[in-house]
């Protein structure tokens, strides 16, 4: 693109002084994941963007501001709370999405609430299914969504890397990896029939670094958590967790200490990892990125139990 | 590892850097997955965490002893792990200082060609393993066919695991060389051989020192390297309208991406399908008005006067059209179990417009090991066939070869909305433009007038055996000797000549009708009587013929005898052979006949004999005027 002619009101969401000009790389990103965003608005009658409150969602939910512009994104975005996340997630949560002038729901899955499943007692896997994955398909039924967006990346594990971007979904969210529609060139297919639905990815060729690029570039407002800052953390089994209340009880023989760490992953507090970091602003993000060796969802704890897990979740409606 | 990799590495600035998306195509175990695998490695794009999964999964499932097994870095799915194949098209993301790259990983195996065709449709290049061992396989001519077929203008031909061959330089030769024999048909810009060992890494990013007699470039380096500009922004100006943002009465703007071609503000346009001209008053982005935008990018126009724009409309400049049509001609690949049935509809989308869709006629399959032309009424999985197609709205399009962008097409099931084809327009037919009618001297009525009678058609259903033909027969003497100009159609004797082409399949029996109908229908303009006699056992067809005649031409005479008389009677002994398992589509035995629901006239065979019936008919058709 040539340069603009003029700036206008979108200085509002991330004020010029802060942001950069886009590489010629971003900007190709930056049109397709619009377009797609766009192809869903066009074609579908009720959708819906899935907002976790990451990075990825940050730049997806920004994505959708852009694309519609002058006017609004004609859907909701819908968090889906396990009620376990961090206080500091629950507090930006409800500012970007003032923020940004888009209605916000959020679904939290009260029979397991009522039924006490929680990550500490029941277990990362068992929590993980029945208040996200359970929690999600009750809130896409309860609302008639034909369409969700999902701030998922082909790069972040393997079985995502055969992801379509648009991901078609039999009645009752079931993901068929071996049935899955071709799509060729950019021909998205968008029909379904009443009760099927289809997953979006529109972040699917970003990497994980393109995300940090592009949020330093727009000024995109993330969590702070993703910062590094001093903390009160505990190591157990080699990692590192954040106490972000005293839902998490120590065990015997750990000591709560201070340490400057921060997170790569934002998930339900106790099974994020956080890493240790002096990187307190998006430039040492970054400059830490570049000099990386670990992938981002090493410190997920639910991903490690096998290298297949993730397939499993998803075929079973994990987005 | 005391030589780490480092993510600063590769993962340099992406500024200013272009981006290649190349796909990687051949056999199975030519090593596919072992040489991405080592792209991504070499280039430093594997964690720590990731290699030692890795190394986990090497020892359960590797295939490489104690070495890490690289194919398994990108075989993703448990499944396919399991069974040591890829099953579906994978992307893969990495970079070097010069270029960043995607991946298409597509799989080798036969039943997975439409996978290999998804990957191609967005892919600049194709490199085409070839185990060295084995050489040039049908696989190899099949998946670089698809390549040329989906625009893939660039081929690398990867020798691979040419250690097994102790780099030896004249089975290299004989290999590129039978490659290139084949690959002359295809019209590739570039064919680069290189050989190379995925599994060592001789001549991936490294040069080997086992092949000194190599003097190319090594993988990367080609990768990094090549030119493969498609020049988009250089073509006619197309804008496929995805959207139409209108978020108060006082914007009104047409949202969507530049297929190709660049705009400024103030360009004319027109939009394609209607030919309403207007210019561009705005190029609207969430960052600013812009000067100018190209192929691309992701920008909202508003127009200066209120023309009709919806989605699915294409903006072009009045001085460059596409082509707008409804009936054109297209490379198919097939992509579901079900086959293609010309004639059925399907939905088609192409840009952003979805519209029904019927192949009228399969001109020839193409046999993909070959590339010969292959007569065929279907399109099996994975079968390509060049089709005329007729849609129901025209289309605004380019031919595949110059703009892939608004050249190419989906085929959608209207039942399941499974995507079950893949199209690439070759042209447009303007055969209603080109083709017009020749006015005749001598007129309908002018026939009528000397042959003292009207024309009509008598078209006799009933099953084998339940006395058609005998009753036609009798029906056509009297007439004859009644003056009347009359003429025949034996659904036997049709067989032996204008339709000996055809079998008994359902397609077939289609065809058969279509043929005889329009046959009757010219008979029918001479001003004739003409009596046909088919077994016609599908409604959907008689009514096909029906179409094709004037509201009091078309007679349909339903002999109505019963199942048991005719498999009784059996006058050529088919019933007999038909219940041996001697002929498969039989009528009544193992192959449906659907009555007439309301026929013009109902003979009982039971109720009275041939010469009654005709009888009847010859009292039908002065009822109605035709004698």
């Amino acid at each position: 693109m040539t340069a603009p002619v003029n700036r206008t009101t979108f200085q509002t969401l991330s004020p010029d002084a802060d942001r950069r000009p886009l590489s010629a790389h971003l900007k190709r990103l930056e049109a397709e994941s619009i377009e797609i965003i766009r192809e869903v608005a066009a074609a579908f009658d009720n959708p819906v963007m899935l907002y976790s409150i990451g990075k990825d969602s940050g730049v997806m939910l920004h994505l959708a501001a852009k694309a519609f512009y002058p006017g609004k994104p004609p859907f909701p975005l819908l968090h889906v709370d396990t009620t376990w996340k961090f206080a500091d997630m629950i507090r930006h949560r409800d500012t970007v999405a003032e923020r940004y002038g888009i209605k916000l729901l959020v679904h939290i899955n009260e029979e397991g609430l009522a039924r006490g499943v929680n990550p500490i007692a029941s277990g990362s896997s068992l929590h993980t299914q029945v208040m996200k994955t359970e929690g999600l398909k009750q809130a896409l039924d309860r609302y008639g969504f034909d369409a969700a967006f999902g701030g998922a990346r082909r790069d972040e594990e393997k079985s995502r890397a055969k992801e379509r971007i648009f991901s078609f979904r039999s009645a009752g969210h079931v993901w068929d990896p071996r049935n899955q529609r071709p799509e060729l060139w950019r021909l998205y297919n968008t029909r379904v029939n009443k009760g099927e639905t289809i997953r979006v990815f529109p972040l699917s060729n970003w990497t994980e670094l393109d995300i940090w690029e592009y949020t330093r570039a727009e000024a995109i407002p993330i969590v702070p958590l993703y910062l590094a800052a001093p903390r009160p953390v505990v190591e157990r089994d080699g990692l590192l967790i954040l106490r972000d209340d005293d839902r998490m009880p120590l065990l015997p023989g750990e000591v709560e200490e201070t340490r400057w760490v921060r997170f790569r992953s934002l998930g339900c507090y106790p099974l994020s990892a956080a890493v240790e970091s002096q990187a307190a602003t998006l430039d040492d993000i970054i400059a830490e990125m570049r000099a990386s060796r670990t992938s981002e969802r090493q410190g997920r704890l639910i991903d490690s139990d096998e290298s297949a897990s993730m397939e499993k979740k998803k075929r079973e409606g994990y987005f | 590892m005391d030589d780490a990799p480092r993510a600063s590495d590769f993962q340099a600035d992406a500024d200013g850097k272009s981006l290649l998306r190349f796909l990687t195509c051949g056999s199975v175990d030519d090593g596919k997955s072992t040489l991405i695998g080592r792209l991504l490695y070499e280039s430093k794009q594997i964690f720590d965490d990731h290699l030692a999964a890795l190394e986990r999964d090497s020892k359960k499932h590797g295939t490489t002893g104690e070495d890490i097994d690289l194919a398994l870095l990108v075989d993703g799915l448990e499944a396919e792990r399991q069974q040591g194949i890829t099953i579906d098209v994978a992307y893969r993301f990495f970079a070097t200082a010069r270029r960043s790259f995607i991946v298409a990983d597509t799989p080798g195996h036969e039943q997975y060609t439409r996978n290999m065709a998804t990957g191609a449709s967005n892919a600049d290049l194709a490199i085409i393993l070839i185990d060295a061992r084995k050489g040039v396989l049908t696989q190899t001519k099949r998946h670089s066919y698809i390549c040329s077929l989906l625009g893939v203008r660039h081929v690398v031909v990867a020798v691979n695991k040419i250690d097994l061959l102790d780099y030896d330089q004249a089975a290299f030769a004989r290999i590129v060389a039978e490659y290139q024999a084949f690959a002359d048909k295809l019209g590739f810009a570039s064919i680069t051989p290189i050989p190379l060992s995925a599994r060592f890494g001789d001549n991936v990013t490294v040069r080997s020192p086992q092949t000194g007699w190599y003097q190319g470039p090594t993988l990367v380096e080609h990768l990094e390297t090549i030119d493969v500009e498609s020049d988009a922004a250089a073509k006619p100006f197309r804008f496929p309208v995805q959207w139409v943002n209108r978020p108060n009465l006082d914007f009104r703007g047409f949202a969507g991406t530049i297929a190709s071609g660049a705009i400024k503000a103030g360009d004319p346009i027109v939009v394609a399908a209607s030919g309403k001209q207007t210019r561009v008053e705005r190029i609207v982005t969430a960052d600013g008005d812009l000067a100018e935008a190209r192929a691309g990018d992701a920008v909202t126009l508003t127009l200066a006067d209120e023309v009709d724009v919806a989605r699915g409309d294409v903006l072009v400049p009045p001085t460059e059209r596409p082509e707008v049509a409804d009936q054109f001609a297209a490379h198919v690949l097939w992509m579901a179990e079900e086959a293609l049935l010309p004639g059925r509809p399907y939905l088609m989308r192409i840009g952003t417009s979805y519209t029904p869709v019927k192949i009228t006629a399969l001109k020839h399959k193409v046999d993909v090991d070959t590339l010969e032309h292959l007569a065929g009424k279907t399109l099996a999985l994975n079968e390509i066939g060049f089709c005329n197609l007729s849609t129901a709205t025209p289309v605004a399009f380019d031919a595949y070869a110059d703009n892939r962008e608004t050249g190419a097409f989906i085929l959608i099931d209207r039942y399941t909305n499974a995507t079950v084809g893949a199209g690439m327009i070759s042209f447009g037919l303007r055969r209603a433009a080109n083709i017009h009618r020749q006015d005749l001297m001598v007129s309908r009525p002018e026939r009528e007038a000397l042959n003292g009678h009207k024309p009509a058609v008598l078209w006799f259903t009933g099953l084998s055996g339940s006395g058609k033909s005998t009753i036609a027969n009798l029906v056509e003497r009297e007439l004859h000797d009644r003056g009347v100009r009359t003429f025949l159609l034996d659904g036997d004797n049709v067989r032996h000549g204008l339709n000996r082409d055809l079998g008994f399949t359902d397609e077939d029996r289609v065809e058969n009708i279509r043929r005889v109908g329009e046959v009757a229908k010219l008979f029918v303009e001479a001003g004739l009587v003409v009596l046909c006699s088919f077994i016609s056992p599908f409604r959907a067809e008689r009514r096909m013929v029906r179409e094709l005649f004037g509201q009091d031409e078309f007679i349909e005479v339903f002999v109505d005898t019963p199942l048991e008389t005719c498999m009784a009677r059996d006058p050529k002994g088919l019933y007999a052979k038909a219940k041996a398992g001697q002929i498969a589509h039989f009528t009544g035995v193992n192959s449906p006949y659907e009555a007439p629901d309301a026929a013009e006239l109902t003979l009982s065979t039971a109720e009275a004999t041939p010469a009654e019936a005709a009888a009847a008919v010859i009292e039908d058709l002065t009822a109605r005027g035709v004698l």
